[in-house]
């Protein structure tokens, strides 16, 4: 069994399901992401691991040992809040002495263990400080030598950069993966942003209305979506329904046009949803080489945006469809020859191409 | 250039106003200084023997002993009643919560001389029923004066703990932090400004206290306000200053020693 284990969990809040056969394993040392959108139960699955919400159904394993219902402070979780939630009438060093002290340890190592944690997120020069006196970022890493000194069974951290500016996010995500990966802590995270998601973890848990949609290595979730939802939360996707045709064919119910693509999840005549990323798409003036064997649709130019970075192209087909493609800041050049309504043929790889159930 | 005038303007109506709420304290302090035996302008001298004289007459010294006994007793209980009570309302969840909280407020919004003759005319009809006196009583008076007191004591704690990050209690308990440990180390603490500035606020509310207690002393028994409007009905001598200036000295003192604990502007 694994090292943390959710075993189909659920959580009622009043007759209203927030959580649902939510099945999850985590290994020793790993980081894993619980990621959806606002309000899909993150911090509800969270708080169950952490003893502060009740389970309605199903039971939570750490390290071999059922604590379902063992309390909240005998659980050994080390928890970051999202508002730190630091002792606002304790200094940083008391502060990440709490958990030693309740552990009834020793004065002597509770000075070292509370030196070495403060070292290791670079705040022994703010020990005497108030919460009130420090930054965000600092009092980031406050709260996280509080929950890492205690040595827990499991880290928690619920939208640990939420609070913070971007500029800071960035630094601070490589600073909390760097800690994590160093002392081996075995980490569950819950955020809302898939770049944090995609940077930070191992391993990722979509999560939709309560329900765990997919698990998988980032590259993973990313490449192979299991579903429109998935698709759709990271990143974006161009979508066309239609049927399976037979063996790597595909035709769209709008134009009739078919397409290629790997159909090995589903049977001819099944219908499907076919999807492909902007970022994997090209757009020439004439029709792309048929050797290729490039995927093709025809349409017109709707508008171009500037992003820095990329240029977003927003492509009109005779069937009313729209799709969009991002093109690389170095075709610029390309983008601004364009005109509204000048005629474009999109192409892309039938290997970026996936299949998803409608 | 209406920047600058407009920040003269506000400096002037701050200064106005301060001169206006000072000017009555500084005064009452300076005549209680004052030799002569009337009070008028310029005094002839000065002389500490108002002070004296205060502490020698009974019902000054009686009544100053007895309201700093009331208020302490008072101010006490209001914090035994009003502190689990404020938590009740902040974390607890049951039904008439807000008729609960308006309720245990309303003392703050009912004129003194209604309460006061309220609280009287129940206490007589307490009488009539079971023989137990109430009225003119030491009981008595500090029932009526906890009723004072829990309304600042429920405001400032309330205040405390609806500012207080909810998250810092959860955050002990994942710490290994039993409940009941908890509650001392975390709970406590953190609407220590809310405590300090309720119970203050009780003391000086019950210690200052003229309308209610009017209605419920006993004879011989008076407290420091009622003592000081019987004097004033033979007497007009500095006495009655120098008693006054002795509660100036008293809050402010309180005020100023718990200045550190509590930011009065932000417990508002
Ligand atoms: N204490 C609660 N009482 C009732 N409903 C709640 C409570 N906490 C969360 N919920 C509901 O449960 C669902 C999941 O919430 P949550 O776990 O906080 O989502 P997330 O962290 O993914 O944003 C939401 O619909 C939310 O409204
Ligand atoms: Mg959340």
């Amino acid at each position: 069994m694994s090292y943390l284990k959710f075993n189909d969990v659920q959580k009622d809040y009043e007759g209203v399901r927030a959580v649902s056969h939510f099945d999850l394993g985590i290994e020793r040392g790993e980081m894993v992401a619980l990621l959806g959108p606002s309000g899909c139960g993150k911090t509800t699955s969270l708080r169950m691991l952490a003893g502060f919400v009740s389970v309605t159904s199903g039971s939570i394993f750490l390290d071999g040992r059922n604590i379902t219902a063992v309390p909240a402070y005998s659980r050994n979780t080390g928890m970051v809040f999202q508002g730190y939630a630091l002792f606002p009438h304790m200094s940083v060093a008391q502060n990440v002495a709490f958990g030693l002290e309740m552990r009834r340890l020793p004065k002597a190592e509770i000075g070292r263990r509370v030196t070495r944690a403060l070292e290791r997120v670079r705040l022994s020069a703010l020990a005497d400080r108030l919460p009130r006196q420090l930054s965000g970022g600092q009092q980031q890493r406050v709260a996280l030598a509080r929950a890492i000194v205690i040595d827990p069974a499991v880290l928690l951290l619920d939208e640990p950069l939420s609070a913070l500016d971007a500029r800071l996010r960035h630094e601070v995500r490589a600073e909390i993966r760097q800690v994590q990966q160093e002392t081996g802590l075995t980490t569950l995270m819950v955020t809302h942003d898939q770049d944090e998601a995609l940077s930070m973890a191992d391993r990722l848990v979509i999560m939709n209305q309560g329900r765990i949609e997919q698990i998988g290595q980032p590259a993973e979730v990313y490449e192979n979506p299991a579903n429109r939802f998935v698709a759709e939360f990271m990143g974006k996707s161009n979508f066309i329904g239609g049927t399976v045709v037979e063996a790597g064919r595909f035709r769209c119910a709008a134009s009739d046009t078919v397409f290629s693509c790997d159909t090995s999840r589903f049977t001819p005549g099944a219908e499907a949803l076919l999807s492909f990323r902007p970022e994997r798409a090209r757009i020439t003036a004439t029709p792309p080489d048929t050797i290729s064997g490039a995927n093709v649709l025809a349409g017109e130019l709707k508008t171009a945006t500037y992003l820095g970075q990329s240029i977003e192209v927003s492509i009109a087909t005779a069937g009313g469809q729209s799709f969009n493609i991002l093109l690389p800041n170095s075709d610029a050049g390309l983008a601004a020859g364009l005109q509204p309504g000048s005629a474009l043929h999109v192409s892309w790889a039938p290997a970026d191409t996936r299949l998803l159930p409608v | 250039m209406k920047a600058h005038i407009s920040s003269w303007s506000y400096r002037a109506l701050v200064f106005g106003t301060m001169l206006f709420v000072v000017t009555p304290l500084i005064t009452v302090i300076w005549v209680s200084f004052f030799s002569n035996k009337l009070i008028s302008l310029p005094p002839q001298g000065y002389s500490f023997t108002w002070y004296l004289n205060a502490w020698r007459l009974d019902d000054f010294r009686g009544g100053f002993l007895l309201s700093l006994k009331v208020a302490v007793v008072a101010t006490f209980i209001g914090l035994v009643i009003a502190v689990p009570a404020s938590l009740a309302l902040v974390r607890g969840r049951f039904p008439g919560k807000s008729f609960i909280s308006t309720l245990l407020l309303s003392p703050m919004m009912i004129p003194g001389v209604v309460a006061g003759s309220a609280v009287y005319i129940y206490y007589i009809q307490f009488e009539l029923l079971t023989n137990v006196q109430l009225a003119a009583t030491f009981p008595g008076l500090v029932a009526a004066h906890v009723v004072l007191t829990i309304p600042w004591v429920v405001r400032l704690v309330t205040a405390s703990l609806v500012g207080a990050n909810e998250s810092i209690e959860e955050a002990a308990l994942n710490l290994g932090a039993h409940p009941w440990r908890v509650f001392w180390r975390i709970t406590l603490p953190s609407v220590r400004p809310g405590l300090i500035a309720g119970g203050l606020f009780s003391f000086i509310m019950s210690f200052t206290d003229l309308e209610k207690s009017i209605f419920l002393i006993g004879p011989g028994s008076t407290t420091l306000p009622i003592a000081i409007i019987n004097y004033l009905e033979w007497n007009l001598d500095p006495t009655v200053a120098a008693v006054a200036a002795v509660q100036i000295f008293l809050i402010g003192f309180m005020l100023i020693i718990s200045d550190p604990y509590i930011k009065l502007s932000r417990a508002f």
